[in-house]
């Protein structure tokens, strides 16, 4: 049941990334775009999105629980430092010039696009470079 | 510098209601795993080595199973739109490396920060989500309207 309940969730996302045009790179690039031919759209996205998530999360936290008495595996809410706003920048900027995040990146995979095997490629492999190479690199600076 | 609206591509009620999905997957995914709807946390975390893998590996590769099951019935369908992917390859790629990089080094990218930590009034999540919006928007200014 759980895992069944994973799977669903992981369609209900694909479906919704489909619908709402967040899985159109171009669409994407409009919206980013303000100066150009300004399409909002995806602003309702984020509209339609959080409310729902504010309500089912508030539920779930209130019982510190999940349905089948587990424990929730919360990230901390207030923690800054550097990391968060030097990555989220340079996410801005690859998202931007592409129109891809990478939720929309595995619908597009998905299609089996060329161009998105390419990105998605480039994107494990940035991955893998800010987990494996510059994290081992801090780590033995710092010892 | 002017702001026109493009109405004939605004599409408010289908973005509502795939907003509306993404809400109702995340709150099943916390509900049922007790975990954050985070692709690039997701993702990152397949790449990584795991002490425990059935519990570490599972619900990721279920959750993006899931996704390309919605994406095999959308083509069965004919449900996607047509890809409009303008960017070349080098952009790719370069685009690729800077999404991977900076959302495992911002903990998140749109799903975790600006659908779930957003959902949880997180604070981080929220100066994530403003950067990498403002980021987003100045980049497509440069990118697209100055270059």
């Amino acid at each position: 049941m759980k895992n069944l309940l994973t799977l669903f969730a992981g369609l209900t996302f694909g479906f919704g990334l489909i619908i709402s045009g967040m899985s159109n790179p171009n669409k994407v690039i409009n919206f980013l775009d303000i100066t150009g031919n300004w399409d909002p759209s995806l602003a309702l996205v984020m509209l339609g999105a959080i409310p729902l998530a504010f309500l089912g999360f508030r539920w779930i936290e209130t019982s510190h629980k999940t349905i089948f008495n587990e424990e929730l595996h919360l990230p901390g809410k207030a923690h800054f430092n550097p990391s968060l706003l030097i990555g989220s920048l340079l996410f801005g900027v690859g998202w931007a010039i592409t129109g891809f995040c990478p939720g929309p990146a595995l619908v597009a995979l998905g299609t089996g696009s060329v161009k998105a095997i390419f990105f998605v490629a480039a994107m494990l492999v940035g991955m893998l470079v800010h987990d494996r190479i510059l994290k081992r690199v801090m780590k033995s600076n710092k010892s | 510098m002017s702001l026109i609206i493009n109405w004939n591509d605004f599409t408010p009620i289908s973005a509502l209601i795939g907003g509306a999905l993404i809400g109702i997957s995340s709150v099943v995914l916390l509900a049922a795993r007790g975990r954050i709807l985070g692709i690039s946390g997701i993702v990152g975390s397949l790449l990584q080595r795991a002490n425990t893998p059935p519990d570490h590996y599972l619900w990721r590769i279920l959750f993006i199973c899931g996704i390309l099951l919605a994406t095999v019935i959308g083509n069965i369908f004919n449900l996607i739109p047509k890809l409009d992917i303008r960017s070349d390859y080098s952009t790719l790629i370069v685009g690729g490396l800077l999404v991977g990089f900076g959302t495992r080094m911002g903990s998140g990218c749109t799903s975790g920060h600006a659908v779930c930590g957003l959902g949880r009034l997180s604070p981080r999540s929220l100066l994530a989500t403003i950067t990498f919006m403002a980021s987003g928007f100045l980049t497509a200014y440069v990118f697209y309207q100055l270059m």
